[in-house]
């Protein structure tokens, strides 16, 4: 008989609802039926590994694209994914996305009258180190209007998505910057309902980081689900 | 130390470039063993409206019924359930303008009992995850097979009402020598919504 460890649940607060009032979108889009809670099982304590071998050269540097340098103020964001007992999520792909510095993003569906940069994809992947480590260049972005309600506008953000050792930690998320006066307007951003979780997506700027005459630094630690105490018979 | 979690936030309209690859959606392209069957199938929203913005992910076993993860390796030991180099059991997708989506992939094999739930062995099923604009975290659920005997005890579909348990099973759509067609809607909400799971 073996044993299999599965992953412990978010505490209350902390992921969003799925039916937010204040974000339109969800409204026909959460269901009814509350999820039906499951044991873990193989399924959701394996999962993809995905790592470094997906990372190409460049990737984790969205300050050049196309052979030129993107506009806007270029930026270095570093932090360490870890789970919730501190241990380094090691080898773990991180893919990112994000609107360049006039907040457009170089994708067809965005009809925001803001230029695009020929040298910004918006676009990079960055694998985690031994000790849960990651590092990406790229240029702030700028804040965006959307069409939730009247006068509506995102604050500037990056978006991570991030896979962990199982099915179960999977998480996409947005990274905020600090003093942004948007975030006390942003719906998705208050979707969080504990305060406290809600400013864990807000990144740091640290002076450490900062690159003298090249790029302000920020950090952003990520923290994944870490695993149940009491094992499971299996 | 204890270190508190970071929460979810949703994939927002904007997702394309950066998650989506080519050949993702096939997982059967390479030489893996087993059945070949194509899922497709529709996100759509309370209204019945094609969402046009999902992501799709899935995760499943190989055709013997083993992850391919260290943690499935009790199996590997004894070389009953072998791994193969062509498999992964990794796909993503997105949905069309219609909320259509298609993957191509092996049948899994079924996948060994659940911890604590008795020796009931879980029938093949592929785990799903769905992202989309207005989803502030991911919905998870799984497809099961048609005209699997399995079906019958495996511990998550005894668990739910008749009336939702066929959400969570595929209909066949058409067969082929080659491979088998198969058809899986997701409803987010309303009638026939769809059974999703808090994992």
């Amino acid at each position: 008989m073996s044993t299999l460890l599965g992953y412990r649940r978010a505490a209350q607060g902390i992921d969003p609802p799925y039916d937010h009032a204040d974000y339109v979108s969800t409204h026909k889009r959460a269901p009814r039926h509350a999820p039906i809670r499951i044991a873990h099982t193989l399924s959701e304590i394996t999962g993809p590994r995905l790592g470094a071998e997906l990372v190409g050269p460049g990737d984790a540097d969205l300050t050049r694209f196309a052979g030129g340098e993107a506009l806007g103020e270029r930026i270095i964001v570093t932090g360490r994914v870890l789970d919730e007992d501190g241990r380094p999520v090691r080898g773990a792909l991180i893919e990112l996305w994000q609107a360049n510095s006039s907040g457009r993003y170089a994708h067809d569906i965005d009809q925001h009258e803001a230029p695009l940069d020929p040298h910004f994809s918006g676009v990079g992947r960055v694998a985690t180190s031994a000790d849960g480590a990651y590092r990406f260049a790229t240029i702030k972005p700028a804040a965006y209007p959307w069409k939730n309600h009247h006068n509506a506008w995102r604050p500037a953000h990056i978006h991570f998505s991030l896979f962990g050792p199982g099915f179960a930690t999977r998480l996409i998320t947005q990274m905020y910057f600090p003093g942004d006066p948007l975030l006390k307007l942003d719906p998705i951003y208050h979707s969080v309902p504990d305060p406290a979780a809600r400013e864990r997506l807000v990144c740091a700027f640290d002076i450490e980081t900062t690159v003298p005459e090249r790029a302000l630094g920020y950090r952003f630690d990520i923290v994944l689900r870490g695993r149940d105490a009491t094992p499971m018979e299996a | 130390m204890k270190r508190p979690l970071t929460p979810s936030q949703t994939i927002g309209p904007f997702f394309h470039r950066a998650l989506l690859h080519e050949g993702w959606n096939d997982l059967a392209a390479r030489g893996a063993a087993g059945e070949r069957v194509v899922i497709e199938g529709r996100v759509l929203d309370g209204d019945g409206v094609p969402v046009s913005d999902a992501m799709i992910e899935t995760w499943q076993a190989n055709a013997a019924g083993s992850y391919d993860h260290p943690e499935d390796r009790q199996e590997r030991d004894g070389q009953e359930k072998p791994l193969e180099s062509d498999f992964h059991g990794f796909g993503r997708t997105a949905t069309s303008t219609d909320g259509s989506f298609g993957l191509r992939t092996i049948k899994p094999g079924p996948v060994r009992p659940v911890p604590g739930g008795g020796d009931a062995t879980q029938a093949p099923h592929i785990n799903l995850s769905v992202f989309a604009r207005g989803l502030l975290k991911r919905l998870v659920t799984r497809i099961y097979f048609p005209d699997e005997p399995l079906n019958e005890a495996d511990p998550l579909l005894s668990m739910l009402p008749t009336s939702r348990r066929a959400t969570l099973i595929a209909r066949a759509v058409r067969g082929g020598a080659a491979e088998r067609v198969l058809h899986f809607d997701i409803v987010l909400q309303g009638d026939n919504e769809t059974v999703f799971l808090d994992v």
